[in-house]
C-alpha cells in the first residue's frame, strides 16, 4: 500500500509538472522557411527569390534532389547556423545562428528533406 | 480707453499665438498607431512579426533624425520595395520571383504642422537609448571601391538591400537613403545585433567587428550622398 501510494503520488506530481509546464509555442518549419529562407531561396525554393536577379551567386535549388542528396544534414545544418563561408560556399548566404535555435535548425533541415524528397549524403 | 486697449490687446494676442499648436502626441494616437507600434515591445512570434504593418515606432528617438522624418511625413515614399514583410506582397514569375505591388499601400501625408509635430513626439521615444549608446562610431576613411566591395562581396549586404533605385535585393530597406534617414549610432548598433532591436527580423546577425561597422556606416553616408 506503501509503496501503491508512493507511485500515485509519483505520477500525480509528473502529471501536474508536465500540465503547469507553459507550452512553448515553437514556429513551425514551414514559417520558419518563410519568413526567412524564401527572400532568396524563393517560395517555391527553387533558389529564385526576390532578391535573386542582382546576385553574383544563383541561391540554392532546394528541391533540386540531386544536389541536395550529395550534402549531408550537418553540412546544411553549419550552412544555415554559421553561413555560407563556413562550408565553402558564398557569403550571400549568411549566419543564421543569431536568430535561429539549434532545434530551429535542426526542423529547417529536416523541412529541407522534405522539399528535395531526398536523404543526406553519410 | 483702457477697455478700448484692452480689447485691441486681446486681439493682437489672438493673432499673434500660434494657431492651435498641433498635438503631436494626439496625431500620432490617431493617425499612426493603428500600424506603428508606439510602446513596444518588438514582435516575438513568427505570426506577430508578419502581421506588423509599419516599423516600430517605439524608439524612433533612437533610429531617426527629425527632420528626415518631419519631411518624409509630407510627402511620403516607399522605403521597403516588397513593403512592410516581403514574403506577403512577393508572386512567382518563371524567371524569379518578384514584387506583387497589387496589396502595397500607400503611407499617409501629413501637412506641415502635423509633420512637425509628429516628428518631434517621436523624438521622446528612446526605448532603445542604452543600446545605441554603446555604438562607437568613428570616422574612418573608405574609397568607394572599397566600400562597394565590402558591401557587395565581403558582406554580402547587396542580397536583401538596394544601393541604388534598381539595384540590390528588396526584402529589406533601401538602403542609399538610409543616413538620410538614420542616426549613425542607430545604424552601428543595428548592424551589430538587429536582434536586439527586433528579436525575429529576417536581417541576420553578420558578427561584423566594430572597425567593419565604422566601414558601413561611412559607406551608407557616401552612397546617400551621391544619391543626392
Amino acid at each position: 500500500m506503501g509503496v501503491r501510494t508512493v507511485a500515485l503520488a509519483a505520477i500525480l506530481a509528473l502529471s501536474a509538472v508536465s500540465l503547469a509546464a507553459p507550452v512553448r509555442a515553437e514556429d513551425s518549419a514551414a514559417d520558419l522557411y518563410r519568413t526567412y529562407c524564401i527572400q532568396c531561396h524563393g517560395l517555391k525554393g527553387k533558389g529564385t527569390g526576390i532578391n535573386v536577379r542582382d546576385m553574383s551567386v544563383q541561391p540554392r535549388d532546394h528541391t533540386d534532389a540531386g544536389g541536395m542528396g550529395g550534402l549531408s544534414d550537418a553540412r546544411i545544418f553549419k550552412a544555415i547556423k554559421e553561413g555560407g563561408p563556413a562550408v565553402t560556399k558564398s557569403v550571400l548566404m549568411p549566419p543564421w545562428g543569431g536568430v535561429l535555435t539549434d532545434a530551429e535548425i535542426e526542423s529547417l533541415v529536416r523541412y529541407l528533406r522534405t522539399l528535395c524528397g531526398c536523404k543526406g549524403a553519410g | 480707453m483702457t477697455t478700448r486697449l484692452a480689447a485691441l490687446a486681446v486681439v493682437l494676442m489672438a493673432f499673434a499665438a500660434p494657431a492651435a499648436a498641433v498635438d503631436g502626441e494626439k496625431v500620432l494616437a490617431d493617425r499612426c498607431a493603428a500600424c506603428h507600434d508606439l510602446t513596444g515591445p518588438a514582435p516575438t512570434t513568427l505570426k506577430a512579426l508578419w502581421a506588423r504593418k509599419g516599423p516600430d515606432l517605439f524608439y524612433a528617438g533612437d533610429k531617426y533624425r527629425e527632420g528626415w522624418i518631419a519631411e518624409w511625413l509630407r510627402e511620403p515614399e516607399r522605403i521597403r520595395p516588397a513593403g512592410m514583410f516581403y514574403a506577403e506582397h512577393v508572386k512567382a514569375t518563371e524567371q524569379w520571383d518578384v514584387v506583387d505591388p497589387s496589396g502595397l499601400k500607400d503611407h499617409v501625408k501629413l501637412p506641415k504642422d502635423e509633420a512637425a509635430a509628429v516628428a518631434a513626439a517621436l523624438m521622446k521615444r528612446k526605448a532603445k537609448s542604452a543600446r545605441v549608446a554603446q555604438a562607437k562610431v568613428e570616422e574612418v576613411h573608405l574609397s568607394t571601391v572599397m566600400g562597394d566591395l565590402m558591401f557587395d562581396k565581403f558582406k554580402g549586404c547587396i542580397a536583401c538591400h538596394r544601393t541604388g533605385p534598381e539595384y540590390g535585393g528588396q526584402s529589406g530597406p533601401e538602403l542609399y537613403t538610409a543616413a538620410e534617414r538614420l542616426r549613425p549610432e542607430y545604424m552601428w548598433a543595428y548592424m551589430q545585433d538587429p536582434q536586439a532591436f527586433d528579436p525575429k527580423i529576417w536581417m541576420p546577425n553578420m558578427h561584423l567587428a566594430p572597425a567593419d561597422l565604422n566601414k558601413l556606416v561611412r559607406y551608407l553616408e557616401m552612397i546617400a550622398e551621391e544619391d543626392d
